[in-house]
């Protein structure tokens, strides 16, 4: 059975790319591979760990079980399109640089695309829905405190509550 | 002061934004994928193996049997190569080996054109296994008859260790003693790293590259050379960026076999990237130990005399080996010094996935016994677990004599003070001693840790600096201390710009080791680095600020002896006058046209000190009788780690250990079908890591007496922060319950059985 290959079109971070896939890949592996965005980490493949999370049309996913061709026709974000047109930090970003939220950094981009989907309803959410809302992410450095922080205080500043304002 | 500031980690920026670049981001894209096949039983032979379908699938280039390996037995600890054979690690490994000792062993490798290829040929390999009888349990393995894993260990025992400290049997017949006994379980557990262990190699002449993901690049350097047989010069090792640790990439694991598939390639570049179910079976695991505690103490609280024996389950090789049994052991007769103290460890082969070092290396193990105990003891002598703790526990001035360590401080009754006050912890515990019958319960825990920074005496301490003055009058930085995530590299910029006297801003720390030009270190494990990477960048910056100033004499006419270097400026010391900047300073000297130099400075520094580190945990919990469920309602860890270099950093370090502690105490467990030895539960869903979820907020604390040993006033604070937190919970759940577990994780299925035991459950409740 020879590999069988599909033409996608789709916009990532922002900018329209047109490309052939195997259709056995996954979205992990177009962005990493093809696209070399390498912010999109690999912890587990299946989906149990959400380190290779992206945002699909504003909707967070699971790239690693989300297969490359349904991308076609999608646009899709990942951690190198949260920068400004400058290459400034977005304040979520900021806020994970200033409260210590990084350690490794493996599971870092998959929690900050859930956070800005989060972030970007303009809901305001107590700590414990925050938990529930980025309880799809394992972090084995930080115990999640900091990253809670990080994320609550970009909410509430974007809310026009937080301590900053 | 940098020294003491709470400064955004030196990584922060690139690893929000993506562009951090780790093992997998750096490996062409043309790489060769190889991958490992296991085994499919816990014990035997392979007889034979046929390859020829697996070679005939396209895109699969090579095909390595256990029959095709050279055969050097190599170590595969991470721990500083001993010129002295008696004390080098056991060399147990083969690359890939045909007497099968665990479910799971490696027996073959394949190496294709792309991952599809790969898996494929896995599947079309036909191995013949002659099976033997397997044994998972180290009490079991320890009997005459059992299964030999090893030739030159009849009974299973890779070691086995004493301490005796006065005279135990006679101090058991001291009238009116009482008496405590208990067995405490600990179980596997894994590192889970987000980051799975991956490596690839090549060749370039007749060196061999490898780039890895490992906490220890110049070990990995000497193994490689050792398992395949080549000089360790011929092998350069490379450490990018590493997604977590936490003492599983401790240990070689495939960077020997990965480098030698691009040897039998022709130097072809070779990616091995262990998928996550392999990373729980085929890499390492936390050592389960059973640990057998007996305490005779007066009424009044006095320990008169304490027995401990404690088993521990290292799987099918040696890898850290004994080393953990004996450092738990070790804590033993020290947090409660003891007149009269008999111990032995034992660790054993089991035919079960390889132990080897896991944040802690040992202490967790023996905490959950002894605090666990602790709480027991105070139960039988009707005291509150407090007044025993503060009774016997090390005080101040105890000093040990092996290593030397001195208790400066009275480090313990301060931590439990300041714990004690933050969550109120005599108020609660009154209150949750007044009976409870609801099916709702509280109760609130206090354990203690022992621990110590740093591997001497046992082993050799040093470590390697560089610094290089640029043209601005910045510096880089190289040391042989690993960043693996904990934040080694912004701490260590912290200490250099402190003696340098100039802004941290300018320091740059060069954060990828690199064998063939990073000065030697052993890496990061032992909670060391900071420590002892402390005396190197220390002296090496006094090394370099005196050829700076000695260049500033020719330019000021000052004496060095009356210049500084302080915010970056050459100033005269006694009026605070400056001459010119550092950067000014430096272009001056690097283009000079009468005395040009470039001013840098490099050296190494044995470390002969080591430093305990202490603290404790409290725990206040919520339980549900009915649902076997816990809630944690506080979690505190109090830590005299010694003088605290960035704040924000240590708290981040003390979250993610009580995380781990969390994990340890409530969930997480490798499980072994009795009947194959394979594991059942490698993966993140099975396998239950704590999520968001399970968390409740973390509190660190701090207590800062200073070391007076070290460089920096510093010591150990990486694995400390989970050594309590397992028997913290034990205690509170045993307040509010009643229940005294000896096993952990205090999982649902523990609860239920236990409960059940105690007729805590109603007959309605108790569906089965």
């Amino acid at each position: 059975m020879g590999i069988q290959y599909k033409q996608i079109k789709c916009t990532v971070n922002g900018t329209v790319r047109e490309t052939m896939v195997d259709v056995r890949a996954s979205l992990t592996d177009l962005l990493r591979n093809d696209f070399r965005l390498t912010g999109v980490k690999k912890g587990c493949e299946v989906g149990e760990c959400g380190a290779c999370n992206v945002l699909i049309d504003g909707e967070c996913f699971n790239s690693c079980i989300y297969l490359a061709v349904w991308a076609d026709g999608k646009s899709i974000r990942t951690v190198e399109g949260l920068q400004g047109p400058e290459g400034e930090l977005s304040d979520l970003q900021q806020a994970f640089v200033e409260e210590g939220a990084v350690q490794c950094g493996f599971c870092t981009p998959g929690v900050l695309m859930s956070a800005a989907e989060v972030l970007e309803r303009g809901k305001e959410y107590t700590r414990e829905e925050l938990r529930r809302e980025l309880s799809g992410h394992l972090c084995r450095c930080t115990g999640y405190e900091k990253i809670l922080n990080a994320v609550e205080k970009t909410m509430k500043n974007r809310l026009g509550k937080g301590s900053e304002q | 002061m940098a020294v003491g500031k709470s400064i955004p980690r030196l990584d922060a920026v690139d690893k929000v934004t993506g562009r951090t670049k780790y093992t997998d981001d750096l490996c062409d894209r043309g790489a060769l994928v190889a991958r490992v096949l296991h085994s499919t039983i816990a014990h035997g032979w392979v007889r034979s193996i046929d390859i020829t379908a697996a070679q005939a699938i396209p895109g699969v280039v090579k095909v390595i049997t256990c029959f095709d390996v050279p055969k050097h037995p190599f170590p595969t600890a991470g721990h500083p190569w001993s010129t002295d054979p008696a004390h080098q690690d056991v060399a147990d490994r083969l690359l890939l080996t045909d007497h099968v000792r665990f479910y799971g062993d490696d027996v073959a490798a394949v190496v294709a054109e792309n991952e599809v290829a790969a898996a494929q040929a896995l599947r079309a390999i036909q191995v013949e296994y002659e099976e033997l009888p397997f044994v998972l349990d180290p009490m079991e393995a320890r009997r005459e008859g059992a299964p030999r894993l090893h030739e030159p260990y009849p009974d299973n025992v890779l070691g086995h260790t004493s301490i005796a400290r006065g005279d135990y049997e006679a101090a058991i017949r001291e009238p009116g003693l009482i008496r405590v006994e208990g067995w405490y379980d600990t179980p596997t557990v894994q590192h889970c790293h987000l980051e799975n262990f991956i490596c690839f190699a090549f060749m370039e002449g007749d060196r061999i590259h490898v780039v890895t993901s490992t906490q220890i690049p110049h070990i990995v350097r000497r193994v490689v050379g050792q398992a395949l047989g080549i000089d360790w010069g011929r092998v350069r090792v490379v450490k990018p960026y590493i997604g977590g640790g936490f003492g599983n990439k401790q240990d070689v694991l495939y960077e020997p076999l990965c480098a030698y598939l691009s040897l039998c390639l022709g130097g072809r570049l070779v990616k091995l990237d262990v998928p996550r179910e392999e990373t729980f079976v085929c890499n390492r695991v936390r050592h389960a130990v059973r640990s057998h505690i007996i305490t005779y103490a007066r009424p009044d609280g006095t320990f008169v005399a304490r027995k401990l024996e404690a088993f521990s389950d290292q799987g099918a090789y040696a890898s850290h080996g004994h080393g953990i049994a004996a450092k738990g052991m070790g804590a033993f007769p020290q947090l409660y010094p003891c007149p009269n103290v008999q111990a032995d460890a034992y660790t054993v082969f089991t035919n079960k996935p390889t132990s080897g070092a896991m944040r802690g290396y040992g202490i967790p193990q023996a905490m959950f016994a002894v605090e666990s105990h602790t709480d027991d003891v105070a139960r039988a002598l009707g005291m509150t677990p407090m007044e025993l703790r503060r009774k016997n526990l090390m005080p101040q001035g105890y000093r040990d004599e092996f290593s030397k360590n001195e208790n400066y401080h009275d480090t313990f009754g301060q931590c439990l003070d300041r714990g004690e006050a933050y969550v109120d912890y005599a108020r609660k515990w009154a209150e949750y001693e007044k009976p409870q019958t609801g099916p709702v319960r509280r109760g609130i825990g206090v354990a203690a840790f022992w621990y110590n920074t740093a591997v001497w005496p046992i082993a050799l301490e040093t470590s390697s600096c560089r610094i290089v003055l640029n043209q601005d009058g910045s510096v880089q930085v190289q040391t042989g201390e690993t960043e693996i995530g904990q934040g080694a590299d912004t701490v260590q910029a912290q200490m250099a710009a402190q003696v340098l006297g100039i802004p941290v801003e300018k320091v740059h720390v060069i954060s990828c080791q690199d064998t063939d030009v990073t000065p030697f270190g052993t890496g990061a494990y032992a909670s060391r680095q900071t420590y002892i990477a402390g005396f190197s960048i220390r002296q090496t910056a006094v090394l370099l600020k005196e050829r700076i100033l000695r260049y500033a004499r020719e330019l000021t006419r000052m004496d060095p002896e009356n210049l500084d270097i302080r915010e970056g400026k050459i100033v005269r010391a006694a009026d605070g006058r400056v001459y010119m900047t550092l950067g000014e300073l430096a272009t001056e000297a690097l283009y000079s046209l009468t005395r040009s130099q470039h001013l840098t400075a490099e050296s190494t520094y044995q470390i002969k000190t080591n430093a305990y580190s202490f603290g404790c945990s409290f725990a206040e919990v919520e339980v549900d009788i009915p649902l076997c469920k816990v809630k944690i309602l506080n979690l505190v860890n109090v830590h005299d780690c010694g003088k605290v270099i960035n704040p924000c950093l240590a708290e981040g370090q003390v979250h993610g250990g009580m995380s781990m502690g969390i994990g340890y105490g409530l969930s997480e467990k490798l499980l072994f079908d009795p009947k194959t030895g394979k594991t059942l539960n490698n993966n993140l869903l099975d396998y239950k890591l704590g999520s968001f979820l399970d968390h409740p907020e973390l509190d660190a604390l701090f207590v800062e007496n200073e070391e007076p040993t070290s460089a920096f006033g510093t010591k150990a604070l990486g694995e400390p922060p989970v050594c309590a937190v397992a028997p913290a919970l034990r205690n509170a759940i045993y307040q509010a319950t009643g229940v005294a577990f000896d096993e952990i994780p205090i999982n649902p299925h523990v609860m239920f059985r236990e409960f059940s035991q105690a007729g805590l459950l109603k007959k309605e409740e108790n569906h089965v």
